[in-house]
């Protein structure tokens, strides 16, 4: 079309120029929300280099057991520190032996968990999308059906067992269950559907055996569903405080993510710093993996 | 010998072709009938039971820790004690709709789930539709909004106990503009203050599953709908919601399971004993396991066993009338 008449060229340029606005507004409304998002954790890192004292002159009024005994005129969050100090990553570190133990102790649960839950469930991925009769349909609904039910049903029975098996309140009654988990199972499965049958028709043609095909063609063309499984796992786990407060009685087994409510009740000072050196090891994997994880999660959830 | 091995693969083949033609859109994964038994070659049924030893590890470790465990769960539900118990009925799921704290936490739980799970649900897909737009600085953007993720809860409580607390940084806020002090964690409000920090921690997650799905709607529709006339508006509701019925479905589920480890965060806020419109199930279990109760914990499990299925097969019934729209239209 032809813009002949100056008006209408005028109207176009208006409406463009409209657009433009709109975006603009669009765009600074999203940053305010992304910084919104960003505001908790990164108003905790820079806490956390904050002096015990400093924590608890801003602080003190809205934390811990003493507030009471602080002034009330009002907390403001701070953003930039009036002394960096290094004092309450070394009190978590070096002077207090039972925090590295929480900390340790969380190591101990999720990584096996992580690792064994990804193992265990790319084999039985790889049974569930390589051949697929009536039976193994209906063992995979029941694994969909089982991932499905909260914790508060399937800690009952999880209880129910570790009593039995005599591994109550001992670390096993936390990793085992853990371990067959059936969410890995079930993302592996959907993603694997969607390797072509060609690959193994081809691999078969030639001799190849169902070992053969899963380390060689499945687990390769798996790779970055395989991260994000782990990390998805890792985060969930890492997490965890349904299982202990159920599943452990003795204290000195109970991971840092229940224990850092404890730091933050009793010791102010360090629950910053102690709060993001329990954040350290999931930014690591979330800064390595972000490609894979978004990819991940993408594929169980669109066919 | 060559030429028989190529007979029967070429047979193979033919069957898979057979079931491609079946179900053409659907792919492998809804093939729920390969050809009968009979007509498979030896070799292929020796493969078929070859990959049940893939299978074994997992579905050992599932029966011993869930299905076993949960059969005694239900003869626990129906007898008056654990050992020896005689066989009751119903009485203990009576017994539990007549204890308070039951219907307290059940009621609580349910609230939440009902306004956080469509919150999550609408909020994260109108973001992904906010952010399906070129826009600058997008990939940071998304960054932003899925980092929460991957934050620890215990990690920033902290920060959340600072922002709500009675003499905390919002209520400073407001005595700004003189609005009286909220005691955020001791009110109704609790309700919402646990909500914002369930939404910021899945709100990202969510908003990837959509972005993708709406990336998946076929170019050409928007551009018959465009071309037919039809406004941001029209395009969302009569187009793209068809393609992506099956995701708000998955969304929702997904938003179900972490909308039920909501204790989560409300135990790393307020400890055991909260305020009584944060007391949820997951409180009540805990104080029941603390007593030991077995006929209890059974009834309420085997209890929301049921309502989970229920509401897991609602979900489902109302994404196949959605899905159906889309193929008939």
């Amino acid at each position: 079309m032809r813009k002949t008449s100056s008006g209408r060229y005028e109207k176009l340029r208006r409406a463009k120029r409209m657009k433009i606005v709109r975006r603009l507004i669009l765009f600074a409304a999203l940053l305010v929300a992304a910084v919104l998002f960003l505001f908790p954790t990164v108003s905790t890192f820079v806490n956390s280099f904050l002096s015990e004292s400093e924590i608890m002159e801003s602080y003190g009024a809205a934390l811990g057991d003493k507030s009471a005994e602080y002034a009330r005129d009002g907390v403001v969050i701070k953003l930039i520190p009036d002394k960096v100090s290094g004092e309450p990553y070394e009190v978590f570190l070096f002077q207090s032996p039972d925090y590295l133990r929480k900390f340790w102790n969380s190591a101990l649960y999720v990584v096996p968990i992580t690792l064994f839950q990804t193992g265990v469930a790319l084999l039985a991925a790889y049974g569930f999308t390589r051949y697929r009769g009536k039976i193994r349909s209906l063992v995979f609904f029941g694994y969909v059906v089982l991932m499905l039910m909260p914790y508060q049903v399937t800690l009952v029975p999880n209880y129910v067992v570790s009593k039995w098996l005599g591994i109550y309140d001992t670390p096993w009654s936390i990793v085992l269950p853990g371990i067959f988990s059936p969410f890995a199972v079930y993302l592996l499965t959907r993603y694997m559907m969607r390797i072509p049958t060609a690959y193994t028709e081809a691999a078969q043609l030639d001799g190849a055996g169902e070992w053969r095909i899963f380390t060689r063609i499945f687990l390769p063309q798996c790779r970055s569903a395989i991260f994000a499984v782990l990390l998805l796992i890792f985060f969930d786990n890492w997490n965890m405080v349904e299982q202990p407060l159920v599943l452990l009685e003795k204290e000195e087994l109970y991971p840092l993510s229940i224990y850092l409510s404890v730091i933050n009740q009793n010791e102010v000072g360090v629950a910053f710093a102690a709060a993001v050196i329990y954040t350290i090891p999931c930014l690591l994997l979330f800064l390595g993996g972000e490609k894979h994880l978004e990819e991940g999660i993408v594929t169980g959830g669109v066919k | 010998m060559t030429k028989e091995k190529e007979k029967r693969n070429g047979a193979k083949f033919f069957f898979r072709r057979r079931e491609k033609e079946k179900k053409p859109e659907e792919g492998r994964e809804d093939v729920l009938f390969l050809p009968k038994r009979k007509r498979l070659s030896t070799e292929l049924r020796n493969r078929r039971r070859a990959t049940w030893f893939f299978l074994s590890p997992s579905i050992s470790g599932v029966a011993l820790f869930f299905v076993a465990p949960f059969v005694m769960v239900f003869y626990y539900a129906f007898t008056s004690s654990a050992v020896n118990g005689e066989f009751t009925g119903i009485d203990n799921f009576k017994a539990l709709f007549q204890n308070n704290a039951f219907t307290l936490a059940a009621a609580n739980t349910v609230i939440l789930l009902v306004i956080a799970v469509p919150a999550a649900v609408l909020l994260a897909l109108f973001l992904a539709i906010l952010l399906e737009r070129e826009l600058p600085g997008k990939s940071f953007l998304r960054s932003a909004f899925l980092s929460p993720l991957m934050v620890p809860v215990a990690s920033v409580v902290l920060i959340w106990q600072v922002l709500f607390h009675q003499n905390g940084v919002i209520n400073t806020f407001l005595a700004g503009f003189g609005i009286t002090a909220v005691d955020w964690f001791h009110s109704p409000w609790s309700r919402f203050v646990v909500l914002l920090l369930y939404l910021w921690k899945n709100l990202g997650y969510n908003m990837i599953l959509f972005t993708a799905a709406i990336a998946s709607v076929p170019k050409e529709q928007l551009e018959i709908a465009e071309l037919e006339g039809a406004g941001p508006f029209r395009k969302f509701f009569s187009v793209k919601i068809h393609y992506i019925s099956s995701t708000v479905l998955f969304v929702t589920i997904l938003s179900l399971i972490s909308a039920m480890k909501i204790f989560r965060e409300v135990y790393l806020l307020t400890g055991s004993y909260p305020y009584e419109t944060l007391y949820l199930l997951q409180h009540f279990m805990n104080n029941t396991f603390r007593s030991m109760d077995y006929q209890k914990l059974s009834t309420a499990a085997i209890l929301l066993a049921l309502a989970t299925s229920v509401v897991i097969a609602v979900l489902f019934v109302v994404e196949r009338r959605l899905g159906k729209d889309a193929k008939n239209e």
